[in-house]
């Protein structure tokens, strides 16, 4: 605005004008998302924390499984950037009389929103529907597939205390085989070139984990050795239809994380948690609330990472597809 | 491509600007710099260290980025988002005199977005803006208090501001037709 005409643009873009996943994204539009969160996290910081960017966008956040930090994290990340923003649970919904998600969403779309982040208890949910609507759609965490957003915000937690990704260790710990959480941190420290340590009973280790390109372990000391980054992962009951660890004791004496089991964790490591926490399960309350935790941290740079997500999506022209001229 | 400033002369400017600064604010008390990214920080910082120079206090020196308040944000609806930077303000604004820093004032549409994006830090007791260069052709009414060269342009040309810090040179170009 100041030497010429022009607008000046980012080096690199996002390619697509979905964010469905970390798979298909590369180290630069990661990097782009995170130096974008940089920015948007100062925002964060001001007397009034608002800024006019998406002015007159509606944002639709459509979700299908029960969340609270997600949802609430997204809704102060929209109203941050100044958009319209309304919120659906299903419990509340038409979905309870029997409409079909497609239904749903043409139904919403017939109000023209210009995004809709959404969460879904079905794999692929939202790849379905970035193909068959115009909006823009943001995934808030399909099935057991990708949580993308929880992803960058780890990574931008682990950015801000290690000032890199490339080569550092990072262990995750937990019930792998229901989490979405670890197929996109798996990912995106792939892409970004860490060594990542997955670690599980057997009974909750995927089957194909070797295709995960991590190392795989069902000893936590072996997982937590030398660790920079700690990073547990809930038990998910209800996702659990069947028996997959003998009691809630059993596996917290074994793969529980406590303060004698990190001790053999790097000096400076950091310990992580998604949320929500399940104390005395995967987690003891001594290191969840101990100094080595940046729990709390991961929650407010949620909001930071979607701002950036939100910001550098609206860009794409929301409404039509084919008419980008 | 005419050379319209050369170092020397970029640093002259800086400097009587400075002195400018001191005559019609009496003094620094209450006087901070913020500079509008990318250009006017390093400007704003070297005004600083002029204004040191000359009278011993340090000036409170901030960075302001105003991609986020851009009125053409979302008319382009489709391609890339420009880059947002980081705002660094570390001190409060309320009952300051800001002195807003850019390298070259022209439509005045980033004058604009400074001025929101600096009243959402508080409530400043004035805002004065020092520009570099004026090229003219104003969309919008705002007038510089500070300016180091006005420089009548056509609308056909553009203006270049090269720093030492980001650009390894300091020299201000004037390219295309008049």
């Amino acid at each position: 605005m100041t030497t010429s005409a022009e607008t000046p643009t980012a080096a690199v873009a996002l390619k697509s004008r979905h964010l469905l996943g970390i798979a298909g994204l590369d180290a630069d539009e990661i990097t782009l998302i995170l130096d974008t969160a940089e920015a948007m996290k100062e925002i964060g910081g001001r007397a009034i924390k608002k800024v006019p960017t998406l002015r007159g966008r509606t944002v639709v956040n459509l979700f299908f499984e029960p969340s609270t930090r997600t949802r609430t994290s997204f809704e102060i990340a929209e109203k941050r950037l100044s958009a319209d923003t309304l919120s659906i649970a299903t419990a509340t919904s038409s979905v309870t009389k029997g409409e079909s998600l497609l239904d749903t969403v043409r139904n919403i779309e017939a109000m023209s929103p210009d995004m809709i982040v959404m969460r879904h208890a079905s794999s692929g949910a939202p790849h379905l529907l970035a193909r068959l609507c115009r909006s823009t759609i943001i995934n808030a965490g399909d099935g057991m597939h990708e949580h993308p957003t929880q992803a960058l915000l780890d990574a931008f937690t682990i950015r801000e205390h290690k000032r890199r990704l490339a080569g550092l260790k990072v262990a995750i710990v937990g019930d792998l085989l229901h989490s979405r959480v670890l197929r996109s941190n798996v990912e995106l420290l792939n892409t970004m070139g860490a060594h990542v340590w997955a670690c599980a009973p057997s009974t909750l280790m995927p089957s194909h984990i070797r295709d995960f390109g991590v190392t795989a372990t069902t000893s936590v000391d072996e997982a937590v050795d030398g660790a920079d980054v700690v990073m547990m992962l809930r038990i998910q009951h209800e996702r659990m239809h069947g028996h997959f660890i003998p009691s809630v004791r059993e596996y917290f004496a074994m793969f529980g994380l406590t303060p004698e089991r990190l001790r053999r964790a790097a000096g400076d490591a950091i310990v992580m948690h998604p949320g929500p926490m399940n104390r005395g399960v995967e987690i003891d309350s001594a290191v969840a609330d101990g100094p080595y935790s940046v729990i709390l941290e991961q929650v407010s740079n949620g909001v930071a990472v979607r701002m950036a997500v939100l910001y550098l999506l609206s860009g794409r022209d929301s409404m039509d597809p084919l008419d980008v001229h | 491509m005419p050379l319209v400033m050369d170092a020397d002369r970029m640093g002259r400017a800086l400097t009587r600007m400075a002195h400018e600064i001191l005559e019609r604010n009496r003094g620094l008390d209450e006087i901070a710099l913020v500079g509008i990214r990318t250009r006017g920080v390093p400007l704003a910082r070297r005004i600083s260290r002029s204004l040191h120079d000359i009278n011993g206090d340090d000036v409170p020196t901030g960075a302001l980025d105003i991609t986020l308040y851009r009125d053409d944000l979302m008319r382009h609806a489709v391609g890339p988002q420009p880059v947002v930077r980081r705002t660094e303000i570390p001190f409060s604004i309320d009952g300051r005199k800001i002195l807003l820093v850019d390298d070259v004032l022209y439509t005045g549409r980033t004058i604009r977005a400074a001025l929101d994006a600096l009243i959402d830090f508080g409530r400043p007791q004035g805002i004065q803006l020092v520009v570099l260069v004026d090229r003219g052709h104003r969309e919008l009414p705002i007038k510089a208090d500070y300016v180091g060269k006005n420089l009548p342009t056509s609308l056909k040309q553009s203006v270049q501001v090269h720093l030492q810090e980001i650009d390894g040179k300091d020299e201000v170009l004037i390219e295309g037709e008049a």
